[in-house]
């Protein structure tokens, strides 16, 4: 949209300019064109391009064929797809039904100490990845031994391994470790549905004999499902643009072997370079592009797919 | 009896619960902030303890402060931070204004196009963003981060700002337009107070992703003189690794500022997103 046309559209209706309404949108719009928008398309057109005898030309979709198919980048690009959807499905399956447990108790009526659990349990959420990262490399180290001490008080000793050192389990402590620290926001979110659930609704459920574990089931999770689902599109959105909990618990390569690598990670060391790896502007773009498409098919899947067949209840 | 006995124990499983999951999400913190007080060998002799006379010690905030340049970061982390929240409250207000207020021509489309950078991340644009700041000259100021930050909080602030305007009464304006304000004075003086709360969310969603970033100061800004705190603690922490005092007492000091912007917002944000997130 171009602000320009919008005075002349104006002017057709025979009124007045009303400039104002150009000033009061100018700010935003061109600092949110120039710093947001373009460069995404700009980091789009360059996905099809790359440097041919120290010329950059248009190679069509080369670059793509190249990071699906290339030895030197095909492997490194599937891993990490493979490992942003581990990741993903990591945060589906944890966060969010524990995410909806915790809310469903906090909605609980007449409970007492509320607003503590809310305000401790959402804490996490507002530390920075470099706070998590190192806190929970430090708990979980070995050297320190907190881990073990504490599985030790439970018996389950045996259990303690070294998860972040090993290419088996690394995956799977950052995701848990990610979990933890966004648990509040499925919280918040479902909470807050649970909340506008009108008290008739509940009354009437009681009044046919419907309490407790069954209301919940019948009554209450039919009626959130519509923030569940903006609950799963923003872990997802959020999981496939991840990078920086990587990146201070595993550094920019992804370890142990690469086996901790999602898309954000690699995006990073492939654009930018990392210790012996040159920088690759294409390529960088290349995977950005990836990212975008994943991101795209991710919201419109669920702006058309399911948020529409989602029936709405009118109160 | 039985009724109110079976609810009882409902209720002490409810608690039992969250009193479990609240000690999951805080222990770690907890954890780190007692043990930045400690002296190295009580660190490791008994990690779980509360500092005693016998084995509290500073020396961790010492090294740090000796060290890093902490009181730098955090100036540039408030400068980012502040300024880029004023600018996104200003700008967004203004946008949010006119596509609420006023029936134009591809409003609608205009209010689609704010929206989509709610979903679409700016980290995807890197590539031309690094660029772009390299081409202008931007790099490794922090005019580079503000500019980033306030494009980035500005698609938000714009959907959730509107959602508000809307609520406003057209009366209010209306007789403001009789009395001879111009619509400057109307948006300045009539509506900004009036939604001042909803500002007030809209910044503390704004500040927390922009605080806490690491991706665009590491590749935007890593000049020593531009170090954000999250930037600055990650390599501080990376170079001292060995040094348990040191990282500890780094990590409480950066704890520390999201603790108490969370104890004087936390009722804001809560509010806020149990206001109007889910519809």
């Amino acid at each position: 949209m171009n602000p320009r046309e919008i005075t002349t559209d104006v002017t057709e209706i025979k009124r007045p300019r009303r400039w104002h309404i150009l000033v009061f949108l100018l700010p935003a719009l061109v600092v949110y064109t120039a710093v947001m928008i373009l460069p995404l398309f700009e980091t789009l057109r360059q996905s099809f391009y790359n440097t041919v005898d120290g010329q950059l030309t248009f190679v069509g979709l080369g670059n793509f064929k190249v990071l699906f198919g290339d030895p030197r980048w095909a492997a490194d690009f599937w891993n990490a797809l493979k490992n942003n959807f581990v990741f993903f499905l990591i945060h589906m399956a944890v966060q969010n039904p524990i995410g909806i447990a915790l809310a469903a108790m906090l909605s609980v009526p007449k409970l007492r100490f509320g607003a503590f659990y809310r305000t401790a349990i959402f804490l996490p959420t507002l530390l920075s990845f470099v706070i998590v990262g190192f806190i929970w490399k430090l708990i979980l180290s070995p050297i320190w031994g907190v881990a073990p001490y504490l599985l030790d008080t439970v018996g389950l000793r045996s259990l303690f391994g070294p998860w972040l050192g090993k290419p088996d389990t690394a995956l799977i402590a950052v995701s848990l470790i990610s979990v933890w620290q966004y648990i509040g926001i499925p919280m918040m979110l479902i909470y807050a549905a649970l909340l506008n659930i009108p008290d008739e609704v509940t009354e009437a459920a009681e009044l046919d004999g419907v309490t407790g574990w069954s209301q919940f089931w019948k009554i209450k999770l039919p009626l959130i499902l519509p923030a569940i689902g903006i609950v799963s599109i923003l872990t997802f959105v959020g999981n496939f643009n991840a990078f920086d909990l990587i990146y201070t618990v595993q550094g920019a390569l992804a370890g142990p072997d690469k086996s901790t690598d999602i898309l954000g990670t690699l995006l990073y060391r492939t654009f930018f370079g990392f210790q012996l790896q040159l920088g690759d502007r294409s390529m960088g773009a290349t995977i950005a592009a990836i990212m975008f498409l994943i991101i795209l098919a991710g919201v419109a899947l669920y702006l058309f797919g399911i948020q529409r067949r989602m029936r709405r209840y009118q109160f | 009896m039985s009724k109110t006995r079976a609810s009882l124990m409902r209720m002490g499983a409810v608690h039992a619960a969250l009193i479990a999951y609240t000690l999951v999400a805080l222990f770690p913190v907890f954890l780190t902030i007692v043990n930045s007080f400690k002296s190295r060998n009580a660190i490791f002799r008994e990690p779980l303890a509360i500092p005693t006379p016998e084995t509290f010690s500073l020396i961790g905030y010492e090294t740090v402060l000796k060290q890093g340049d902490f009181i730098g970061y955090f100036q540039n982390s408030i400068i980012v931070t502040v300024v880029s929240i004023a600018l996104v409250l200003l700008f967004g207000a203004m946008a949010a204004f006119a596509l609420s207020e006023y029936r134009f021509r591809g409003n609608t489309l205009m209010g689609l196009y704010l929206a989509l950078g709610i979903m679409i991340p700016i980290r995807l644009g890197t590539v031309a963003i690094l660029q772009g700041m390299v081409a202008t000259g931007l790099v490794n100021t922090l005019t580079a981060l503000i500019l980033v930050y306030t494009a980035q909080g500005l698609p938000l602030a714009v959907f959730i700002l509107s959602e508000f305007m809307r609520t406003v009464s057209d009366d209010l304006k209306n007789a403001g337009r009789i009395d001879g304000l111009s619509e400057y004075a109307i948006f300045l003086r009539l509506v900004l107070p009036l939604i001042r709360p909803a500002m007030a969310t809209v910044a503390v969603f704004t500040m927390i992703p922009i605080w806490n970033d690491l991706w665009f100061p590491l590749i935007l800004a890593p000049a020593e003189a531009t170090k954000t705190v999250t930037l600055g603690s990650q390599i501080f922490i990376g170079q001292f690794v060995t040094n348990w005092n040191a990282v500890l007492s780094a990590l409480s000091l950066a704890i520390f500022p999201v603790l108490v912007l969370y104890v004087i917002f936390s009722r804001q944000l809560i509010r806020g997103i149990t206001a109007g997130a889910v519809k």
